[in-house]
């Protein structure tokens, strides 16, 4: 449907130093059109550098970066972040804009104009109401206000979607039913979808490729099943751990 | 007399420094926001500027103006609106930049990265959310500035620029506090009507209500535009004859009185009062002002930095040389008085310690206390005087020329370093002691000429019937006339009487 015959999204050897500390190491992978992955590792371990490098909020110190085939070093900086929905774990509305006004934003910014309808379509799309198009952010709850940032990542009808710890800000009733609105949203539009968490949990349950980071490198690169099922190695393994010694917990007590 | 004229100069010079303040300020918070070095650097420099007096930051002005005449031509203007704009606007820089910068330093990191995230270049993100988010801190750092510089500009009139400052400054000279009161409410109330425009603004701003800031700043075009309409609406005259006054009762008058004199001939003239000493003589040199009355004596030891004391003609004739070689003015002639400095007692002290003279004085000065206006005692002649009869008195203080009275009165004073020509020496009973050595020079009162006006033949025409004129009697019961406490005249009626008495 896109098109495009190879990857969606490919790194060659990129990495990222500051000083002397080396971000992200060497990574090379490619990730095919319509996967969501999970890129998940503890703080620290580099996987929100990594993303970032892919609409160049952050620059590699070596390696590339192909987005559809093109390297993204090459591509207009700001036509290449509108072609690519981007949610941000601050959520990042623009607090002196209403939620329409910020949906409208990607858009508007390539001289074009959004209308209320398609912003009512969108805020559907997120489950939200349409009279929601006239509030201003600090009006809403904290989901909605992500939900929104959804909608506004939609908005520029992007073939890719970055998510940076989307759901991190969120109490987890709301997480739970946001991350499985994303999960139809990928799947309803075809998209590739790249989310960085940390929770391991999340990364199984909505992604069906997880990549585990430790110290700028990707040390594991599995299935769910898989790492469920106990592959992936040491540290992959660790990061499991933890929602399945609460998942026994949770049996036992109902026992 | 009317303060429409000045409330609307004040408005403008106001309005144009704070607006010259934003225009540099802004950019400069643009840069500071990307550049630490910058912030550190501009903010640094703005808060110096706010260490410096006003009055001095004025002043300052004319010779840095003076001395860039040799790069940017001979007419730019030295006193009058340019300086007072440069140094107002340097004086509204520092709390718009100081909140500038403050307001983009506290944006949310998450909304610039969203800003970055969802494509924004450069300026869309400045116009779409930088400035739109800094904007009601930066309007409340204007209101601060407006404040500030309405306040300030009062002090632009010692500059020569008309401004509600021209009232106060007339006013504190001839004690007439109605006058003072009049200048202070007009720019409190000046003040006070800005801060409250700009604060709707700047809550327009924050509540994000249309209705409030554009209605707040039709209300500053209104009021800009209503005081450009009465400053050139009734047509000011470019070619009027520009007549300079220091700041006393004096020359307030005698400018009137060349003023009128003139106008009588078909002249347009325009007055610049209050100007400081040493700015009047450059001024006119410089042909921003085409007249003005100077003293024999000042000009000698202040311009020619002259130190001996020669006879009466003598001087008069070698300062008429020098002007003419040194600033191209040309020196009219002597209006008929002096305005010495002379050391001034009650009667009845004179009576009681016996002094007819400064001989006399040095007696009994040890038991005394010698008052002076603040440049008194830093004056040559003072150190002249002091020197020439071994003076050592008891106590010295500092009084503004208008106390001075009041204090050898109340007692408060011995002995006063007064002028001459002081109407309050007659009318309060004094008498100036005798200087049997010579030591304090001659200070003949002497019409001054810019170069241009000099070459005016109209111009000398009109003016040459005031030489040699003026008695000091009649200086002194004109300066009376507007000194005194009851029944003041204006510097107009004053300058009028005055010329009916010397005959003109």
């Amino acid at each position: 449907m896109r098109g495009s015959k190879g990857p969606a999204l490919a790194f060659e050897n990129v990495a990222k130093s500051y000083g002397e500390t080396q971000a992200v190491q060497s990574v090379s992978l490619q990730i095919e059109p319509g996967q969501f992955v999970a890129l998940v590792g503890a703080s620290g371990s580099g996987k929100s550098t990594l993303l970032k490098t892919v609409n160049r909020l952050v620059d590699p110190s070596a390696g590339r970066v192909l987005f559809e085939g093109e390297d993204v070093a090459g591509l207009p900086l700001a036509a290449l972040r509108r072609r690519i929905g981007y949610v941000f774990q601050s959520i990042g509305l623009f607090p002196h804009m209403t939620v329409a006004e910020n949906i409208g934003i990607g858009p508007r910014l390539a001289g074009q104009k959004i209308d209320t309808s398609r912003v009512a379509e969108l805020l559907e799309l997120v489950e939200l109401e349409a009279e929601m198009a006239r509030r201003m952010p600090e009006e809403l709850s904290g989901g909605q206000r992500q939900r929104v940032g959804v909608a506004r990542a939609l908005a520029g009808d992007p073939h890719l979607l970055l998510m940076d710890e989307p759901f991190g800000a969120l109490d987890s009733v709301t997480r739970d039913a946001l991350g499985e609105r994303v999960r139809g949203l990928h799947k309803e539009f075809g998209l590739t979808s790249v989310m960085v968490t940390h929770d391991m949990a999340e990364a199984l349950l909505l992604a069906d490729r997880v990549l585990v980071m430790d110290e700028g490198q990707i040390v594991a690169d599995e299935h769910p099943q898989a790492l469920v099922g106990g592959g992936g190695g040491e540290i992959a393994q660790a990061l499991v751990a933890v929602p399945r010694h609460q998942a026994e917990r949770l049996a036992e007590l109902s026992r | 007399m009317g303060l429409g004229d000045q409330l609307a100069a004040h408005v403008l010079l106001s309005a144009a420094a704070i607006a010259l303040g934003i225009v540099v300020a802004l950019p400069l918070a643009i840069w500071a926001s990307r550049s630490e070095k910058v912030a550190r650097i501009s903010l640094a420099f703005a808060s110096l500027v706010q260490t410096i007096p006003a009055l001095a930051l004025l002043a300052l002005f004319f010779p840095i103006l003076l001395s860039l005449r040799s790069v940017l031509g001979e007419g730019l203007p030295t006193l009058g609106f340019l300086p007072a704009l440069l140094a107002l606007a340097l004086y509204a820089l520092l709390p718009i930049l100081r909140n500038a910068v403050t307001a983009q330093a506290n944006l949310d990191p998450g909304v610039i990265e969203a800003a970055h995230g969802v494509g924004m270049g450069f300026r869309q993100r400045l116009w779409l959310v930088e400035a739109p988010l800094s904007a009601p801190y930066i309007m409340a750092g204007i209101r601060t500035a407006a404040v500030w510089t309405i306040g300030a500009a009062t002090l632009a009139t010692t500059i020569g620029q008309k401004s509600l400052g021209d009232p106060i400054f007339a006013g504190l000279q001839t004690q007439n506090w109605a006058l003072v009161l009049a200048g202070c409410i007009a720019s409190a109330g000046l003040a006070l009507l800005a801060d409250t425009i700009l604060g709707t603004i700047e809550r327009g701003f924050r509540d994000r209500r249309r209705s409030l800031w554009l209605g707040g700043l039709v209300a500053v075009a209104l009021g800009i535009g209503a005081a450009l309409f009465a400053q050139f609406g009734s047509g000011e005259d470019e070619d009027a004859v520009v007549i300079g006054a220091k700041g006393f009762s004096e020359q307030y008058i005698l400018a009137r009185l060349i003023g009128q004199r003139l106008e009588e001939e078909g002249f347009a003239v325009e007055y610049r009062d209050g100007l400081g000493s040493a700015v009047a003589h450059s001024a006119a040199a410089s042909g921003e002002v085409d007249i003005y009355v100077d003293y024999t004596g000042t000009i000698w030891a202040n311009q020619m930095n002259r130190e001996d004391n020669l006879p009466r003609e003598e001087m008069y004739r070698q300062i008429t040389e020098w002007e003419t070689a040194n600033t191209g003015m040309h020196v009219l002639g002597r209006l008929g008085f002096e305005n010495a400095y002379g050391l001034a007692v009650t009667r009845e002290r004179a009576r009681t310690y016996g002094l007819g003279s400064i001989e006399d004085l040095a007696r009994v000065a040890p038991q005394l206390t010698v008052g002076g206006d603040p440049e008194f005692f830093e004056r040559p002649e003072w150190i002249a005087v002091r020197d020439a009869y071994g003076l050592r008195f008891a106590a010295r203080r500092n009084f503004s020329p208008t106390f001075m009275y009041n204090a050898l009165r109340s007692g408060e004073a011995d002995v006063i370093g007064a002028y001459t020509s002081d109407g309050r020496i007659e009318a309060d009973n004094l008498t100036i002691l005798d200087d049997p050595r010579g030591a304090f020079p001659n200070y003949d009162a002497v019409l001054l000429l810019s170069p241009s006006a000099g070459s005016n033949e109209g111009i000398i025409a009109a003016l040459e019937p005031l030489i040699g004129a003026i008695d000091v009697g009649a200086m002194r019961e004109a300066n009376y006339s507007v000194d005194r406490e009851e029944d003041k005249l204006s510097f107009e009626e004053a300058a009028r009487q005055l010329a009916e008495r010397a005959g003109l």
